[in-house]
């Protein structure tokens, strides 16, 4: 498969169809595998696409504006769409090659290299938008619900809801990778990008700063997360990000029907629309 | 820290053109409410960025309010339906974190509800008296500089 991925590279580039492509290469580390962009024929020697392939692209497509293909997963074309929808990337200016997937493996776990939690739970098997496929759509994997974590702490103790938080966000060392991978978190300006506290000082500072950083992280992505679980990989503490995300997705879902963002370009996010019979039930 | 020493911090969003003429009329008609309640006038309750409540609660608010025009009679026509669904997800998402979801209200006051006002704003502030203190969204480095400047 990696063969027939570097042959179509190939073909498009020197046809002149796409003027670079958007890829996976060796990293530093024996699994790593860093998103890159190729320009030549023979630089796409080095793509790689393997288990470790766990980056999800379609962040690196915002704002291209020379024609450019790009090796999406199934998951990743959702964050495609959704980025499609908000107009932050022109569909015209990418040629999408769907690639199969198997599902991403752990980068701490040298010895084990388990599975990532998010595609132990997939849901998006199949691909939401491609130019042209390579491999199969991955195969449906065994339905974990994907809301099991969120139960759980849904059923503690408010004050063991706050400590299990506490335990987790005191961890944080506000290093950002949460905000600076999720592919919908893609505003210029940042409202935690403050002059008056920087990073160390944060990281030094009580939990709060942290607990409200990541509560209003996970809400300014409600509606627009396509629970794609790179925040919950890119982060270097193990913080169970998925959970607010997946917290606010379930809530949505039950409030006010289900949504799955980046299904499509078009239809609006459940926080830019609404229903006045439905949420009468909102009970607020 | 018994309940009368506590002298609770209440920040209420009020929309400029339902709520906080509710308010306007609830000081003009001489209904108590208390005084603890201080009043951030906004356009719309749609303005209310999850972010304003939460910076509040980290400055020293022991409950935040969001009052607007009632579902239908928004001045903008549809701002506060965008409230309502904003702070459902909020008012979980607090919860979920372990927050009291008691520290924060949406309310519909119209402008002809000044009675309404003073009587949502006296049981609010009589709830908060009951969860006491907000410390779980204190910001203790904000609260300490607070501490110093007045020592000094």
């Amino acid at each position: 498969m990696l063969e027939i991925m570097k042959q179509r590279a190939k073909e498009l580039l020197e046809s002149g169809r796409v003027v670079r492509v958007l890829g996976w290469q060796r990293g530093d580390f024996p699994n790593l595998r860093e998103p890159v962009f190729f320009t030549t024929a023979k630089q796409l020697d080095n793509l790689e696409y393997d288990r470790f392939c766990a980056a999800n692209l379609s962040k690196y497509l915002i704002g291209t504006d020379v024609p450019t293909l790009a090796f999406l997963k199934p998951c990743d074309t959702y964050s495609l769409n959704q980025l499609v929808k908000e107009r932050q990337i022109n569909r015209q200016m990418t040629y999408i090659i769907g690639i199969g997937c198997e599902g991403s493996a752990k980068l701490t776990d040298m010895e084990e290299n388990g599975t990532l939690e998010r595609c132990l739970v997939c849901t998006k098997t199949v691909h939401a938008a491609f130019d042209e496929l390579i491999g199969e759509d991955a195969a449906p994997r065994e339905k974990n619900d994907r809301f099991a974590g969120v139960g759980e702490i849904e059923a503690m103790e408010i004050a063991a809801r706050y400590t299990f938080w506490q335990d987790h966000l005191a961890r944080c060392i506000r290093c950002n990778a949460c905000r600076n991978i999720c592919p919908v978190c893609h505003c210029k300006k940042c409202v935690f990008d403050n002059t008056k506290y920087d990073t160390a000082q944060r990281a030094n500072a009580s939990a709060f700063e942290e607990q409200m950083f990541h509560i209003i992280r996970a809400y300014h992505v409600a509606g627009r997360c396509t629970d794609c679980g790179e925040c919950n990989r890119a982060c270097p503490q193990a913080i169970p990000l998925h959970l607010l995300n997946r917290k606010l997705i379930s809530d949505i879902n039950h409030m006010f029907g289900e949504y799955q963002a980046g299904t499509d370009t078009e239809t609006p996010g459940p926080l830019t629309n609404f229903d006045i019979e439905m949420d009468k039930e909102v009970g607020l | 820290m018994q309940i009368t020493d506590f002298n609770p911090n209440i920040v209420a969003f009020c929309c400029n053109w339902c709520s906080y003429a509710g308010a306007d009329l609830a000081g003009t008609s001489r209904l108590q409410y208390p005084v603890q309640v201080r009043i951030i006038k906004v356009p719309c309750s749609c303005r209310v960025d999850p972010l304003f409540i939460l910076r509040a609660f980290q400055r020293g608010a022991d409950g935040v309010a969001v009052c607007g025009c009632h579902p239908g009679d928004c001045h903008y026509a549809t701002g506060n339906y965008y409230t309502r669904r904003r702070m459902a997800l909020l008012h979980n998402m607090l919860d979920f974190m372990g927050i009291e979801r008691d520290r924060m209200l949406l309310q519909w006051v119209s402008a002809a509800e000044g009675a309404k006002f003073a009587k949502t704003m006296t049981d609010f502030v009589e709830n908060i008296h009951m969860l006491g203190k907000n410390t779980r969204l204190a910001d203790w480095r904000v609260v300490n500089a607070g501490n110093n400047e007045t020592e000094s």
